[in-house]
């Protein structure tokens, strides 16, 4: 007798689990998603608003893939979950249906975090997460004439993105931050220069220091201004909320899971129910590997906690292990990748020192991170050098000495052939700098 | 609406560019105007039609990637304007190769600038040419603007515009000058691309031409038997298909807009290697066969019996096939190993009846219209007619993705013999499908990266183009 496997979203994390369990003996997996018929690339809705794709091509598997399965698919909103009766209940096609379960998975992704400010819900409000919200984006900032100037609340990666996409259509776009730089969360101020002289090359207005206090209409119910803390007035069409993302759990808030943030999980992705498992952006782990955090909404981490958990359902309990921490992003035309650990001024223990080489027309950076006393690897950050994900892996686990590491930085070279390199430059600055 | 409709710059620069076009219409219309002034004003306005749109899209963004609005463009997205550019350029196609006489206005005001070259007058063939390379000179120039911070493709197409201008364009034109006789020889144009290389009268050509004739064509015979296996094994087939090659040239430069509309389903995968290798089958009976006519014609006049000649090609299909079977066995997919028994079988069926039976015609089938079949529907319609008038419905590669024999050979010695391949950035992919998107010969690169692996297919023309427009810098060439 197979047992059913509910899968709750087909986002990264639900659709990699269903495709890896497709061929398995043990479950009958039903797929349910309200935002849309086939997993699409989320990382992708900014090329599809900008006309680099059009939406189908954003999807990681074909449709014939899909359409010839044995994983049922179903369109439709979960309102609630009873976790004894083990019955889901769902919201198909404005019919409330009740579909029962052995094994369920929630992957149920993020929403846009929204503090509560005052005009938060009127028309031209919007975030950048869900499909919904490029439908939002299509109708409220069609182009600039329709939508002549925005203003972005927050500066992270997808603040950044939605501030590309706005202005390659001419709409006017400020963006506000709260910090003295560009995303000091994460970056060095060395690294958040050169991000900060991307967005002034894209003439996007960056105003930092400050935050939105109120979000005013005009008489047809749609954004005319905003209000911000220091008492700047700011007429826009649309104001882009993109403080961050919250994992999406309301509908789990009377089930019974034990919920933090997120949806707390053990080691193997499993919730306090042991028929329960979640997984991606709304997983909220109880204890994290070291350097790494309890709720991490990337894309890659969703893919990894749906291979590990399709081999514990396979049989093979695993550990969830996502390793040394890596990511990427694209500041306009400035390519990012960072591994292991490099902190922030606000966030660095004065254990860890930094060098920073820079090219002299900006558009290259290297920032290595190492610890001051044994010198050995922490992490890096690149900005328009691609580096490789393999080796750099290796040499933080090593703990690679920073001397060795900067000797042999061409062995980590990802980028294209024949590409300007500049390994000695950078060799040099680190001699003449120690 | 949407506001990525062109500019008004992008505009005027394109009526430009079309008014330079619609003088070289009137001439080829009859309409009496001066020869010097309609060539000098129309290409002139052509060139500066396609510079000037390149230098509004392009110069005043910084460098980095440009494909914003290409998916709502009509042209570029299989709108009306796309489909009218389609006809147009298909007609186009239709009337050069079958109806030239329609051309004869053009042809002529062409022919100063033909005498100054070659001595001869113009042909629709030298006039085809000069669009042909000012083309890839033109929109050259525009893909090195688009794409100047990438250093690949600034050589690659540097090398392009090279190899267009010097060897299919220029040396031919020359080398008639010095020697009347001598067939057209494209020196980079290799069997079986340039199927006619072995035709009686190209034999005959180069064999009464000295000892310069022969050596080019021993020099076509090494090209494809030595140095083409050599640099396919070092570099891969990018070497010849986006450096060199002609056909290429034109696809990667004026079909660059279209590189997004390659189909990228399984069931067109499925075709298009059935497709090639059967255009490879073909030239490759065609070329025996007309050799062996060839041969048979005048019996004395070569060491080489015709029956020698079969045997060696007997011998040198089952040492291939031996090869590829005793070494990569593993690598071929079940339906690709039957293909290969399958044709390896009947080819040898072939020559060995023909030995018994006596009867002249190696493939049954009179060799002249073997030849002339694949002329008709490989060399004009597919490669001319399909492969460059469908640009802006089936993209830009439909003809090396479809039809290319030399493709499709370069194809098997990439994917079982050669370093090449596209290594993936451990775990940074985020399926974001720009590289598929753009990937012209129609590649699921995604379906790779996702899973970290490298990409060894044999269709891969190496253009770079899927590692230049990944924002996350996950995909690499390597050889």
């Amino acid at each position: 007798m197979k047992k059913r496997l509910v899968i709750i979203g087909n986002g990264v994390a639900g659709s990699t689990l269903a495709l890896k369990l497709e061929q398995s003996e043990r479950f009958d997996i039903t797929l349910i998603s309200d935002e849309s018929p086939y997993f699409f690339s989320r990382t992708a809705l900014m090329y599809v608003y900008m006309g680099h794709m059009k939406l189908k091509e954003t999807e990681p598997y074909p449709r014939a893939a899909w359409d010839r399965s044995p994983i049922s698919r179903i369109r439709g909103k979960v309102h609630s979950v009873d976790l004894n009766q083990r019955i889901l209940q769902v919201d198909s096609h404005g019919e409330k249906v009740d579909l029962g379960y052995d094994t369920l998975v929630v992957a149920a992704g993020s929403k846009p975090a929204f503090y509560g400010w005052p005009g938060e819900h009127i028309d031209g409000v919007l975030g950048l997460y869900h499909l919904k919200d490029l439908e939002q984006l299509e109708k409220w900032a069609p182009n600039a004439k329709v939508c002549p100037s925005a203003v972005i609340i927050g500066g992270g990666l997808i603040g950044i993105e939605l501030a590309e996409m706005l202005l390659s259509r001419g709409i006017q776009t400020t963006l506000i931050i709260r910090e003295s730089h560009f995303w000091t969360s994460q970056l060095p101020t060395s690294d958040a220069e050169l991000v900060e002289s991307q967005i002034a090359k894209h003439h996007l207005n960056l105003i930092k220091e400050d935050e939105l206090s109120e979000i005013i209409a005009d008489t047809n119910g749609r954004v005319a201004r905003i209000t911000t803390k220091s008492g700047r007035h700011i007429d826009c069409n649309l104001v882009g909320i993109t403080t961050g993302v919250a994992p999406n759990i309301d509908f789990l808030q009377d089930s019974g899971l034990e919920l933090g943030k997120g949806i707390l999980v053990n080691s193997v992705l499993q919730t306090t129910d042991p028929n329960v498992y979640a997984i991606g952006d709304c997983a909220e782990l109880i204890e994290p590997s070291q350097g790494r955090s309890a709720i991490e909404a990337v894309w890659y981490t969703g893919r990894l906690m749906a291979e590990t958990l399709a081999n514990t359902l396979a049989g093979i309990p695993t550990h969830y292990n996502p390793g040394v921490w890596f990511n990427s992003a694209k500041f306009f035309d400035l390519e990012y990748q960072t591994y292991g650990s490099v902190l922030p001024e606000t966030k660095r223990p004065s254990s860890e020192r930094h060098f920073h080489w820079r090219s002299e027309n900006e558009e290259k950076a290297i920032t290595l991170a190492y610890h001051r006393e044994n010198k050995s690897l922490l992490g890096v950050n690149s900005f328009g050098i691609r580096l490789s994900h393999t080796v750099f892996d290796r040499w933080i686990q090593e703990q690679r000495q920073i001397d060795w590491v900067i000797e042999h930085l061409k062995e980590a070279h990802f980028d294209p052939e024949f590409s300007k390199t500049h390994y000695t430059q950078i060799s040099d600055a680190f001699v003449s700098n120690h | 609406m949407h506001s990525y409709q062109i500019t008004k710059e992008q505009k005027t620069f394109t009526y430009i560019g079309l008014s330079g076009l619609g003088i070289l219409l009137l001439t080829a219309l009859g309409v009496p105007l001066s020869a010097s002034l309609a060539l000098g004003l129309g290409l002139g306005l052509i060139s500066l039609g396609v510079l000037g749109y390149t230098y509004s899209s392009y110069a005043s963004l910084g460098a980095g990637i440009k494909n914003t609005g290409l998916a709502y463009r009509d042209l570029t997205s299989r709108g009306v304007i796309a489909w009218v550019s389609g006809v147009l350029l298909t007609s186009f196609y239709i009337l050069l190769y079958f109806y030239s006489e329609y051309l004869e206005g053009l042809i002529r005001i062409f022919d100063g600038f033909s005498y100054f070259l070659s001595g001869r007058p113009a042909t629709q063939w030298f006039v085809y040419g000069v669009f042909y390379t000012l083309a890839i000179i033109l929109f050259g120039i525009k893909f090195l603007v688009k794409y100047r911070h990438v250093r690949y493709q600034r050589l690659r197409t540097l090398s392009i515009i090279f190899f267009q201008t010097a060897f299919a364009f220029l040396i031919p034109e020359l080398m008639a000058r010095l020697n009347g006789d001598l067939p057209y020889y494209d020196l980079k144009s290799v069997w079986p691309l340039n199927y006619y290389l072995f035709d009686g009268y190209s034999l005959d050509g180069f064999l009464n031409s000295g000892s310069l004739g022969l050596g080019l064509l021993i020099f076509g015979v090494v090209s494809i038997v030595i140095v083409t296996p050599i640099l396919t094994y070092n570099y891969g087939k990018r070497w010849y298909c986006s450096w060199v090659c002609g056909c290429g040239g034109l696809a990667e430069t004026a079909g660059d807009p279209f590189r997004q509309l390659s189909d990228k389903s399984l069931r067109t995968w499925k075709l298009e290697r059935w497709m090639i290798h059967t255009v490879l089958v073909w030239v490759f009976l065609s070329t025996v066969a007309v050799v062996h006519s060839y041969l048979l014609e005048q019996p004395d006049r070569y060491w080489i019996s015709p029956n020698l000649f079969l045997s060696s090609i007997a011998f040198l299909v089952l040492s291939t096939l031996g090869l590829i079977f005793w070494k990569r066995r593993n690598w071929l997919a079940k339906d690709a190993k039957t293909a290969a028994i399958v044709v390896g079988v009947i080819i040898i069926g072939l020559l060995g009846f023909h030995f018994f039976s006596g009867n002249t015609e190696v493939f049954f089938i009179p060799s002249a219209q073997l030849r002339s079949t694949y002329g008709f529907f490989i060399g004009a319609i597919f490669s001319g007619v399909i492969g460059t008038g469908f640009y802006p419905i089936l993209g830009n590669r439909v003809w090396c993705r479809f039809g290319c024999p030399m493709a499709a050979i370069l194809g098997i010695q990439q994917k079982l013999f050669s370093k090449f391949q596209i290594s993936t950035n451990g775990g940074q992919c985020i399926s974001c499908g720009n590289c598929s998107t753009y990937c012209e010969m129609g590649i699921d690169v995604r379906a790779y990266a996702q899973k970290s692996e490298p990409i060894k297919r044999a269709s891969c023309v190496g253009c770079g183009i899927c590692s230049a427009v990944c924002p996350r810098g996950v995909l690499r060439l390597e050889s």
